[in-house]
Formats: C-alpha cells, structure tokens, sequence
C-alpha cells in the first residue's frame, strides 16, 4: 500500500515536469524541469534497492547533464530563453504515431507473463557493480570506454581547430 | 507504525541538524570569516554589536529578514525565486552522511548509507544547477557571466574531487563515510602509501576549495569585475539563503576532508613523548615567531595562532595520557578540531591569495590536478595489489 502510494507521487514528480519539458515555450525552462524528472527516476531506483545506481543518477543526470544542456543553451546563439516552437504543422501525425505506439507498448505490457517469484535483491550492489564489470562484461565496459576515449579526442580535435 | 517513528525521527534530526547548521554554519561561519580576515589584516572586524561583536550576525539576519523581496521586472520570477532554495537545500543535505562522532556506543550520523560518498557528490555537484538558474533567470549580464563561469569551473574541478574521493574509498574498500573512518584506526589515510596519500589530500583540498567557490577561485563572484555575479539582483533572505548555502557547502567539505584525510572523530593514537615532542615543537615555533620581526608578517599570523593552539592540543593529550584515560578527549572534540582548522585553513587561502584568471583556473584542472589524480589513483592501486 504504502509502495503504491510512493510509486503514484514519484510518477507524478516524473510525468509533470516531463510533459513541461515538452510543451514549455521557454528553452531554459524546459532544461531545469528535468531535474524534478531525474530526481523521480531516483526515487525509482531507491524503492528498487538499487542505491548505487541511484545515487550515480543524481551525479551524472542531475548534476551533469542538466547542466551542461543548460550550458550549451547559454552559450548557443539566441538561446537566453527566447520563444521557441515545440511543435510544427505535423501535429495530426505525430500524434497519431505516438498514440499507436503507447497502444502497442500497453498491449505488450498486458500480454506479458510478467513471472513473480519469491526473491531478495543482493543486500549491497556496488561490489557487485565492480566485480561483474571486471568479469561478465569486461568488453562492454572496456568497449564503452573507448567511446568515451573517441569522444574526448573529437572534442580536442574540434577545439583545436578553431585555433 | 514503524514507518511513523520513522518518519518522525527523519524530520526531528532533519530540524536538528539544519537549524544547528543554519545558525552555527552560515552566521557564525560569516562571523569567523569577518573576524579572522580583520585579524589577518590587522583590523578589529565586528565588534560593536555584543561582546567582541558576537551578535552582529543576528543583527544582520535580523535586518536581511526585514528587507523587501525584489524580482526584477524582465526576469523570469518562478526560477529567480527557487534558485536560492536550491543552492541552500543542496548544500545542507550534504550533511546528512557526515558522522560527528560517537556517543553512548553509537555513531551520531542522520544516515550512514552505503554509497556515502557518491551521494555526497551527487549532493555536491546540485549547488551549480541553483548557481546557473539564478544567475540566467537575473536577466543580468553580469549575473549570467557569473553562472557561466560557475558551470564551467565545477564541471572542472568536480572530476579532480572525485577522483581524491575515490582514492579514500579505495583504500577503505567501501563508500561508507562510517566505513571509512573506520579503517583509518591504523592510522590516517594522509599518512598511508607515503607519499600518495598527501597527494590526494591535497588533490581534495584545491579541487574542494574550487568546489565551493572560495578564494583564489571566487571568480564566480569576483566583486571587482562582475558586482557579485550570479547572486547580484538578489535581496534580502534570498540572498542570505546563498549565504547559508556556500557556508553549509564549505562546512561540508571541510568535514568530508576531515572524513577522508584526517581520520574523522578519530583520535590520533600516538605514545605520550611523541605528544610531547610535538607540543614543545609547536610552542617553540610559537616563541621563534613571537619574538622575532616574522611577528610583523601578516601571512605569518595564522600559524602563530595555529601553534599556540596546537601546542594546548598536544598538552592537553601529554596530561590525559599522563592520567590513563583512553580516549583521552571526547571523539565529537576531535571531529570538530578538525573540521575547523582545515575551515581556518580555507579562510586563510581566502585573505592571503589574489584571485586566478579563468584560463589559469581550467588548466590548472585539467592539466594539473586531473593527471596527477588518476595518476595517483593508478599507481596507489598497483602499489596495494603488489601488497597484497
């Protein structure tokens, strides 16, 4: 009951803001209500038990990407939130695209045998976070930071240019 | 009904901690600073309101609260108005992991979780969100200049942070705050795996100094080029809300550098000779500055006072271990002791040092204390896997 409850609020805290982002007329407005988003989604992975990624949540979403959007947005020509259009003159369709779609997404939800089995999550996941990156996925992770390695170069290579 | 008791307790410790905070943090913190700066350039500071002018922050808090929000006309008043509940509300939860010590068997922390740590920093890196909303919302330009030069600095100096962060977390084979200190009863992390460990407090210290906007990295509100830039239109409490948030921020990292470094509530377990070795060093230092021209050196004030006082320390412990006591002061005094020397520190930086040139500031993070940190990290780590 009192899960249920929770779960409503922290939809609300998600959804709300979300549909702000969506619909505001103003760029930075739209940029600050993701952070009441992110913080929901928080509040999802606690109720998960999932604290690591929680708390990896508020640091890398919260605290960096919202800012550096808000960054971007600043520096970008004509971005000190003037007006801008979320929509154009494709209303009819993307709506009807998006409707069919959640449509899809509801009868998928529905139709799954979601399987309950009787179970406890491990007591402390950060070890384990470490420990099953180091050894089932080591080549996703070592993968993924050879992305970030590209991008960092990229980004050198840009700056450089400008020169 | 557990829930309740529950709740009841978070919201009665939340009160406790937040108003211990908002008085002893940001208005006595404002006291200090105001003091410590008179004294450092030989001025007398606040003194008329109260003895040695204790009360003169009241007295300003009084006169802030009475003050009339102003809301410029052209800014954006929602985000204008919820900035500074950000930046303080983001610098006062930093507070909930950080143990003061022990009392009757148990540890006063609000919550020792698992991920101290991280949710420290996560709480950290909010403060700039606020910064940028306000500065932008001001509609101000020297506002906005001064939250872009935030952003950028704490996008900067957080990696530098977290890195230090992660060396102590790497030693202490957790990211308990608790934890942590606990497995610095050998001894403190600044001592260990000589001389990585005094490579990574000081890592902590510049990039927590840049952290929270101090001196010589103030540029975010450097008076003397943007007014005081991203907090410049604000009145009244809103902008004492700033006030208590860089303060309550300031606090914070001094006592995680503390937490980290020196070892927390912990009480430094050395024989009785080596205390008073240490205590007749520091009252020679003391007698040397005292009675030479070095005394008419304002930059050598501080450490007068910082031996005086360390020499009581270590008396203090000569006599206590003398009487057989075992924890010879309370683990809350040491935590204290600790915190607010390294604040002492902080406000020392902030007087003595001029102000860093934004070109200097980022790459003094990026080529500086970022290679040095993973550098340190890395070769910490291949050190203690060839230990073990």
């Amino acid at each position: 009951m009192g899960e249920l409850a929770v779960f409503i609020i922290l939809s609300a805290v998600i959804l709300i803001p979300g549909v702000i982002v969506v619909t505001s007329g103003n760029i930075v407005r739209s940029a600050l209500s993701l952070v009441p988003t992110f913080f929901g989604v928080t509040g999802f992975y606690i109720m998960l038990q999932a604290e690591f990624v929680a708390g990896i949540q508020v640091l890398i979403y919260a605290g960096a990407i919202t800012v550096l959007i808000l960054f971007v947005i600043m520096l970008t020509e004509g971005g000190s939130g003037v007006e801008v259009r979320q929509v154009n003159e494709q209303v009819p369709l993307g709506a009807t695209a998006a409707l069919w779609l959640a449509f899809l997404m509801l009868l998928v939800f529905v139709r799954t045998p979601w399987s309950l089995s009787p179970g406890r999550p491990p007591a402390y996941s950060a070890p384990a976070i470490g420990q099953s990156f180091l050894t089932n996925y080591v080549l996703i992770f070592e993968v993924t930071s050879l992305v970030l390695l590209v991008a960092l170069i990229g980004a050198i290579v840009i700056a450089r240019r400008e020169e | 009904m557990s829930t309740f008791v529950e709740i009841l307790k978070a919201a009665l410790l939340g009160v406790l901690v937040f108003t211990f905070l908002a008085i002893v943090g940001a208005m006595y913190g404002v006291y200090f600073e105001r003091k410590i700066s008179g004294w450092i350039q030989v001025r007398y500071g606040p003194k008329h309101v109260g003895p040695w002018g204790l009360l003169q922050t009241i007295a300003d808090t009084l006169k802030l609260l009475q003050k009339e929000h102003i809301t410029p006309r052209r800014a954006d008043a929602m985000i204008f108005n919820t900035a500074p509940i950000i930046v303080a509300v983001a610098g006062l939860l930093d507070w909930v992991v950080i143990p003061f010590g022990t009392a009757f068997g148990r540890v006063l922390v609000v919550r020792d979780i698992n991920i101290g740590i991280v949710y420290f920093s996560a709480m950290a890196s909010l403060t700039v969100i606020g910064i940028l909303a306000a500065g932008w919302s001001s509609n101000n330009k020297y506002a906005l200049l001064g939250g872009l030069r935030s952003a950028s600095q704490m996008i900067s100096y957080e990696i530098p942070l977290a890195l230090a962060l992660l060396w102590a977390a790497m030693l202490a084979g957790t990211l308990s705050t608790v934890g942590i200190i606990e497995a610095q009863r050998g001894g403190w992390f600044l001592f260990k795996v000589p001389p990585f460990g005094l490579i990574a407090g000081l890592v902590f210290l510049i990039a927590a100094t840049a952290e929270v906007n101090r001196m010589p990295f103030d540029l975010p509100e450097a008076e003397s080029e943007l007014v005081a830039g991203y907090f410049a239109e604000y009145t009244g409490m809103r902008f004492a809300l700033f006030q208590l948030g860089e303060y309550a921020e300031m606090f914070a990292m001094a006592a995680v550098a503390s937490i980290l470094f020196l070892g927390g509530w912990l009480e430094p377990t050395m024989p009785q000779w080596v205390w008073a070795l240490l205590g007749l060093g520091a009252l020679a230092l003391a007698a040397f500055i005292r009675f030479s021209a070095l005394r008419q050196v304002l930059l050598v004030r501080p450490i007068l006072a910082l031996a005086v006082l360390g020499a009581v320390l270590c008396g203090l412990m000569v006599v206590g271990i003398g009487l057989g006591r075992t924890p010879v002061l309370p683990s809350m005094l040491w935590f204290f002791a600790k915190m607010f020397g390294l604040v002492f520190f902080l406000m020392w930086m902030r007087w003595t040092y001029p102000r860093l040139r934004l070109d200097q500031l980022l790459g003094l993070s990026w080529k500086v204390l970022l290679p040095v940190g993973l550098l340190n990290l890395l070769i910490t780590g291949f050190l203690l896997t060839v230990a073990r």
